[in-house]
């Protein structure tokens, strides 16, 4: 099937010299959640801007559902919707009356219909006639997304959509987004907050300094880039760690009753067997063994470290 | 066309306009009338006529011009910078529209505003003065080209403002003395001579003379150069926001 965003040596050069994107080439496949994660400046935003027409490239070519951004700007961005990074709304406007001019601007004919689905979707419906400066922040965020979704867009660009809000509030959205991919909406998102990336996307693309780094489905990504750490509680405590245990990676806690493992699931052995026959050759009695995935953090540094 | 866009920015931009009636409609016409009282009543008994026209009646297009000047330049310019302010502007650059749709949306409004302040004023002007008129539909013509050239000018403004102050700065210190200067309460042949010919280089003046000679049937200057003048603001105008567009200068950087 044929991607629904094709992105083909994306570049952008601001006036100022600075260049914000270099060589940036990625297909986006039809329903799936692609997060770009990256640090602040890498390029996430302009990436976005670019695909949704809000800055001109200087170079490449993008097609959103076969249609070029530039020559066919209409059809192109009639499949898209946008939510900015900040919350920018008429405060005087009414929640209606804000997704009505939406929709008007992509020229679709009114449909009250749908748009109050729309606003049911995201709990909104009960404040369709509330002033835009009586909502609370998560409330605004969610009546951006029923702007960017009045048209009824088949691709869904979130540019940060959690930034800056509490952890109740990003459940919140996250549901939100599935429940978005339910319905077969693409949904491309921005964010640096790892976990959320390891949480929602079906595919991580890793931006830095202009360029993407790498795409990956998400398991794959932790499972090729994530270290494990094993955690080993003993059941009496220890002053030193044996000569026979001791190796790579291996550390006693401070409190002598746990001892510590850092292993690269990539290795073709792992060392936890070697590890826990040591304990018992040691006649060390062994409580509980606990086992943690790195954090996309720990992986986003590493990958950072490879390339350099 | 998207026409169903053109309409949105349209009816958005006009319901403003009804939504602060007070500030769109009324404080045009009551600044009018204090015009009236002072220039038309104060003054204007002491000078009993310009060209065969009483003093109260000839400042009457004049007063028009100015208003219509200013308001189209306010309400076009402010239009658009807000969205630009308030952060909205995404929307609409993001939007499956052309340059075209999105003036048409803004200025349209905008002229239309004026259009109707200017229409208040004239018959709010009927109950202080009498008012021949003899070229309605010229007068008419001259109204709707210049509300629409100047909510271009105006349009242009909101674009490159980047904050309130600068969008204050055109209409109070570039459009205000160009229509003092344009005739708006006196004819250019009152002048001296060298300073008639210093006026015939302030457009205004042709608007202003142009929508005069519509009610009284004389003008300062003749009403083809009015016309040719007018086209040339709008001729102006339009490549102007063509080439905003099609660079994205100051809005897609």
């Amino acid at each position: 099937m044929r991607p629904i965003i094709e992105v083909s040596d994306l570049s952008k050069t601001y006036a100022s010299g600075t260049a914000a994107l270099s060589g940036v080439t990625l297909d986006i496949r039809e329903g799936e959640i692609l997060a770009l994660l990256g640090p602040n400046g890498a390029g996430k935003t302009t990436f976005i801007s670019i695909l949704c027409g809000l800055v001109t490239p200087t170079g490449g070519t993008v097609r959103v559902g076969g249609n070029d951004i530039i020559r066919d700007y209409r059809a192109a961005r009639s499949l898209i919707g946008l939510v900015p990074q900040e919350i920018s709304i008429e405060m005087f406007e009414t929640v209606i009356g804000t997704v009505r001019f939406s929709r008007g601007l992509y020229g679709k004919a009114p449909d009250d219909a749908h748009l109050e689905g729309v606003l049911k979707a995201l709990s909104l419906h009960d404040k369709r006639d509330a002033k835009l400066m009586e909502l609370s922040g998560g409330m605004k965020r969610r009546v951006l997304i029923a702007k960017a979704l009045s048209h009824g867009p088949k691709v869904l660009f979130l540019d940060e959509p959690t930034a800056g809000v509490d952890v109740n509030l990003r459940r919140e959205m996250w549901a939100v987004v599935r429940r978005l991919r339910e319905e077969g909406v693409t949904i491309i998102l921005t964010t640096h907050y790892l976990e959320e990336a390891e949480e929602m996307a079906d595919r991580i693309g890793i931006i830095d300094k202009g360029r993407l780094m790498l795409v990956e489905e998400t398991a794959k990504l932790m499972h090729e880039f994530g270290r494990k750490r094993l955690t080993v509680e003993l059941a009496e405590p220890l002053t030193v760690l044996p000569a026979t245990l001791a190796g790579e990676g291996v550390a006693l806690l401070g409190d002598g009753r746990h001892v510590r493992y850092d292993y690269d699931t990539r290795a073709d052995r792992s060392g936890i067997a070697r590890l826990l026959a040591g304990f018992a050759g040691e006649g060390i009695a062994v409580r509980d063994i606990v086992t943690e995935q790195s954090s996309l953090e720990e992986v986003f540094l590493r990958l950072l470290e490879e390339k350099v | 066309m998207n026409w169903q866009a053109v309409r949105t920015i349209f009816s958005h931009e006009m319901a403003r306009f009804w939504r602060t009636p007070w500030e769109s409609l009324a404080s045009p016409v009551v600044s009018t009338v204090l015009y009236f009282v002072v220039f038309g009543a104060a003054i204007g008994t002491r000078i009993q006529s310009v060209e065969g026209v009483s003093y109260g009646a000839f400042i009457v297009p004049g007063l028009i011009m100015l208003t219509v000047l200013q308001q189209s330049i306010t309400n076009a310019s402010f239009g658009i910078f807000m969205p630009k302010f308030v952060g909205t502007m995404y929307e609409i650059l993001a939007a499956p529209m052309s340059f075209i749709e999105v003036v048409m949306g803004y200025v349209g409004a905008a002229a239309l505003k004026s259009v109707i302040i200017a229409l208040v004023i004239y018959l709010t002007a009927l109950f202080f003065v009498d008012l021949p008129m003899a070229h309605p539909v010229w007068a008419l013509a001259f109204l709707i080209l210049t509300a629409f050239s100047f909510s271009l000018f105006g349009f242009l403004m909101g674009i490159w403002a980047k904050d309130w102050q600068q969008l204050q700065f055109i209409p109070l210190m570039v459009i205000t003395p160009l229509v003092f200067l344009g005739g708006a309460f006196y004819s250019a042949s009152m002048l001296p001579p060298f300073w008639e010919g210093v006026a015939k280089f302030n457009p205004v003046l042709y608007l202003v003379s142009g929508f005069r000679w519509s009610f009284f049937g004389q003008a300062d200057v003749p009403v083809a150069m009015s016309l040719v003048a007018v086209a040339i603001f709008l001729a102006l105008g339009i490549g102007a926001v063509w080439a905003i567009f099609r660079t994205g200068w100051r809005l897609r950087n």
